[in-house]
């Protein structure tokens, strides 16, 4: 929204008479739309999230280096508001998998996740985690998106700080721009619920019929919830 | 059997208990009781003297990386430790195979992902040795400047993260500041600030550009000033010599047994530095000493490093005043490309381009082992060569995985904090020791 | 290094009591070479150790490689290192990859650990056992090291596949369940 660029004079005597009370009507309505921040209050829950986004200290190889690099004094991740690393994932929304994801490591990292509470992001940062890399052998898994959901991929090998911080400002505009959905929601994905609501085995397909039913209505606004 | 109880850990409220468990006729709940029965077996341990096994799992803020350890602790007294890796295992000398001689360069600088001027250097060194090439003395020169240009940088990561684990937070952030202006001119040199693939066989790939050498002088001018700062950080600072003095000693003569080289082995108190008793490259034209420490403790450690980026800057400074003019790259278009200019006029330079750009160039059979100082100690690598364009094996020897061997002699009967110090001035790079 | 003559004098000092452990002796750029009988490799490596003149009590390195199609095919490289005279040598045993026996028994080649001499050696040795799967009978705790405990296969074996998968362009895009639609 522009503000007029009045002259000084035009400026005082507005104030003055807001002062008084004497501007009335759409005079005064004119002037408090340009100087509040009226918003809903999801938009300014996700402003609140992306700009104060707790990453999880996650440093797998090379790619860790750049990202601690992104946290010092040049590249300053802490203008965006994300310094505060977890060492816990519980206390944390954001990872950031900086390095190769080797097959041993793969399970571990997939818990890690799992223990992350809604709503978390995941940065693919580097060539390895989003697709392998350079490394097409039986060691390295080929991308993490293969057994978790990536929001952002930052290419590089590794990706210069200023890359992962164009990366990060990316997740940041993401988180803004949509509403709280958790990731089944995000990617539709039916049928990836683990665990608890199966009593043994493989899923049931009544079982099946009840996850999709709660993905539909969180869908329908209820907010969202694994 | 633990993994099963642990994977529904998000939901044990809705849940209620495992019923495998609390249900005392189960088979689970008649093992947990042994288990337990069995700890209690001894000479009737009291409840401080049980014997804890925890894992410090692969994702832990003070590990140097993905590093396993589970750590089996009485109170607060570590009695064993047992370091489990392969979490970053990469294949990369499997890769290796599979590739010509100049795509396994990349390859090789990934593994210890600090010290990546060191495996070029291992490896192309290997390989110039194979051919029976000399590389000119202003690739010498400039191989040496970037390589102790290295070892500044990984012992100033070293500085950071460690003094970040003992608590002193500050110092990571004046370290990595430094780190910022050497990579710095590593993208003036190569255009990358990690990873840079400088070196090629047969010399350096570019020669160095134009303000690099004010650049660098401006550096070596302010590097000592600002290792007489992390000093006077942490010298005398309480905290850091009750932490470090006297914790994580190991005799000499062991960690001689146990391979253990580089710093750990210098501060134990023996001078053993590749690049005094076996220099390669250029390193007996230049003067330096080898700081060597006394007892061999976390404080000794810290105080050897600290002096090795001390006399990496003068190395530096040597260089760059006896830095040669000429090529900065082997003539034998066998393994070098030509210059471009070349390739106009040239028929044999553009067959040897063209030759040496698909396939590579061949090296005839043979197999070698050649070893560097790197920032944790001596880095070998051996290739074998079968006659084709690939290298049918490429090992690296690397100083992390041979230096955790001495981690458990150096933890056990310490405290918790006190393995953590100690991991933290072993200094392991799990990528070179998962490689 | 030892140089040639030096080497012919160390491989005579070995054999002295111990016919046929020396195999071979190569010098080749700058570096020498022993290549010894498998079965007699700890005397070897405690003679080279042990002798007051030769006093190489440091192990670099110890590797395997795998020769596939010469035969033997595999070897267990150890690189020596005396100090006081800053000398290498290296020590190769050859093993053969014993004969697949008929049923799921893959047997292994074997070779004795010298984790005694050189308490360096345990990791390593578990690295070889890892990767090539050579078993080094008399090793405190032979077992995988660098891959998952129960990976099965010997991976940086000559004839195990690289692995990995084929890069997806437009003409080999296969079908996968689009999940994200």
């Amino acid at each position: 929204m522009e503000v007029e660029r009045e002259s000084l004079r035009a400026r005082q005597l507005r104030a003055r008479d807001l002062l008084r009370g004497d501007l009335e009507g759409k005079d005064l309505e004119e002037y408090v739309e340009e100087r509040l921040l009226t918003t809903t209050l999801e938009h300014a829950l996700n402003w609140g999230r992306a700009n104060a986004l707790f990453p999880l200290t996650f440093g797998l190889a090379c790619c860790a280096i750049e990202m601690i690099s992104m946290v010092t004094s040049r590249y300053d991740i802490a203008r965006f508001g994300a310094e505060a690393f977890r060492a816990s994932p519980r206390q944390a929304d954001m990872i950031i998998l900086s390095g190769r994801v080797s097959v041993k490591m793969a399970p571990v990292i997939r818990r890690v996740y799992d223990q992350m509470l809604e709503p978390k992001w995941v940065i693919a940062m580097g060539a390895c985690s989003s697709s392998g890399g350079m490394f097409a052998n039986y060691a390295v898994v080929q991308g993490a998106d293969k057994f978790m959901p990536v929001d952002i991929h930052v290419p590089g090998c590794p990706p210069r700080a200023e890359a992962l911080l164009h990366g990060f400002n990316k997740l940041q505009r993401l988180v803004r721009g949509q509403p709280d959905l958790g990731w089944r929601q995000r990617y539709n994905a039916v049928g990836t619920e683990e665990w608890a609501r199966f009593e043994a085995g493989e899923p049931t397909a009544e079982a099946l019929e009840r996850a999709a039913a709660a993905i539909r209505s969180a869908d329908e606004g209820e907010g969202g919830h694994a | 059997m633990a993994d099963e109880l642990l994977r529904d850990e998000a939901d044990v409220t809705e849940r209620g208990l495992d019923p495998r468990t609390e249900d005392p006729s189960s088979p689970l709940a008649d093992q947990l009781q042994e288990l337990s029965e069995r700890e209690l077996e001894g000479p009737g341990l009291e409840p401080e003297q049980e014997i804890l096994t925890i894992n410090m799992g692969p994702h832990h803020p003070a590990t140097h990386g993905v590093l396993r350890l589970i750590v089996t602790l009485q109170g607060e007294r570590v009695i064993d430790l047992k370091p489990v890796m392969g979490y970053l295992h990469t294949g990369i000398e499997k890769n290796c195979e599979d590739k010509s001689y100049w795509k396994v360069i990349p390859f090789v600088e990934r593994m210890d992902y600090l010290s990546y001027f060191f495996q070029m250097e291992a490896f192309c060194g290997c390989v110039e040795r194979l051919v029976g090439l000399e590389i000119p003395p202003r690739a010498k020169y400039l191989r040496v400047i970037h390589m102790e240009l290295d070892r500044i940088m990984s012992h100033l990561v070293w500085l950071g993260t460690t003094a970040l684990d003992l608590g002193a937070v500050s110092l990571l952030w004046y370290c990595f500041r430094e780190r910022d202006t050497i990579l710095d001119l590593f993208e003036m040199s190569s255009g990358q600030r990690m990873h840079t693939r400088y070196f090629q066989v047969g010399g350096v790939f570019e020669d160095i550009p134009v303000g690099f050498e004010a650049k660098l002088r401006d550096f070596c001018a302010l590097m000592p000033d600002r290792v007489s700062q992390y000093e006077a950080l942490l010298d005398r600072n309480e905290i850091f010599l009750q932490r470090t003095r006297d914790i994580g000693l190991i005799p000499r003569e062991r960690l001689l047994e146990l391979g253990v080289t580089g710093p750990l082995l210098r501060a134990a108190g023996e001078p053993w530095d590749l690049r005094k008793v076996d220099p390669y490259l250029c390193y007996g034209d230049f003067d330096f000493k080898i700081p060597v420490g006394t007892v061999g403790d976390g404080y000794d450690r810290y105080r050897v490093r600290l002096q090795e980026m001390r006399e990496s800057v003068r190395i530096i400074e040597q260089a760059l005043d006896g830095l040669p003019e000429g090529p900065w790259i082997a003539d034998d278009r066998k393994y070098v490309l030509p210059p471009r200019e070349e390739l106009a006029t040239s028929m044999e330079a553009l067959i040897h381009h063209f030759k040496l750009v698909t396939e590579g160039f061949r090296v005839p059979p043979s197999e070698l082992y050649y070893a560097v100082e790197s920032p944790r100690g001596e880095l070998g690598c051996f290739v074998l060569a079968d006659g084709s364009s690939k290298p049918a094996r490429v090992h690296f020897r690397d100083p992390s995985f041979v230096n955790l061997q001495c981690f458990r002699d150096m933890s056990v009967g310490g405290y918790i904090a006190d393995f953590i110090q100690n991991l933290g001035m072993l200094d392991p790079i799990i990528g070179g020791v998962d490689r | 290094m030892p140089d040639a003559p030096g080497l012919e004098l160390i491989a005579q000092g070995i054999e002295e009591g111990h016919e046929g452990t020396v195999i071979e002796t190569s010098f080749e750029h700058g570096r020498a070479s022993l290549v010894v009988n498998p079965e007699h490799i700890l005397h070897a490596l405690t003679w080279l150790r042990d002798t007051p003149e030769q006093g190489y009590r440091f192990l670099s390195s110890l590797h395997a490689a795998d020769y596939l199609p010469a035969t033997p095919r595999f070897a267990v490289h150890y690189e020596l290192l005396s100090r006081e005279r800053v000398e290498r040598i290296n020590v190769k045993a050859l093993l053969e990859n014993p004969a697949g026996a008929d049923g799921e028994e893959e047997s292994l080649p074997e070779l004795d650990s010298c984790v005694e001499l050189f308490p360096t050696a345990e990791y390593q040795e578990r690295e070889a056992y890892d990767f090539f799967g050579i078993v080094f009978t008399g090793h405190p705790d032979l077992r995988r090291i660098l891959m998952p405990e129960d990976y099965v296969g010997w991976p940086q074996r000559r004839d195990f596949p690289i692995g990995g998968e084929p890069v997806l362009f437009t003409h080999n895009e296969i079908e996968a369940p689009r999940w994200f639609e």
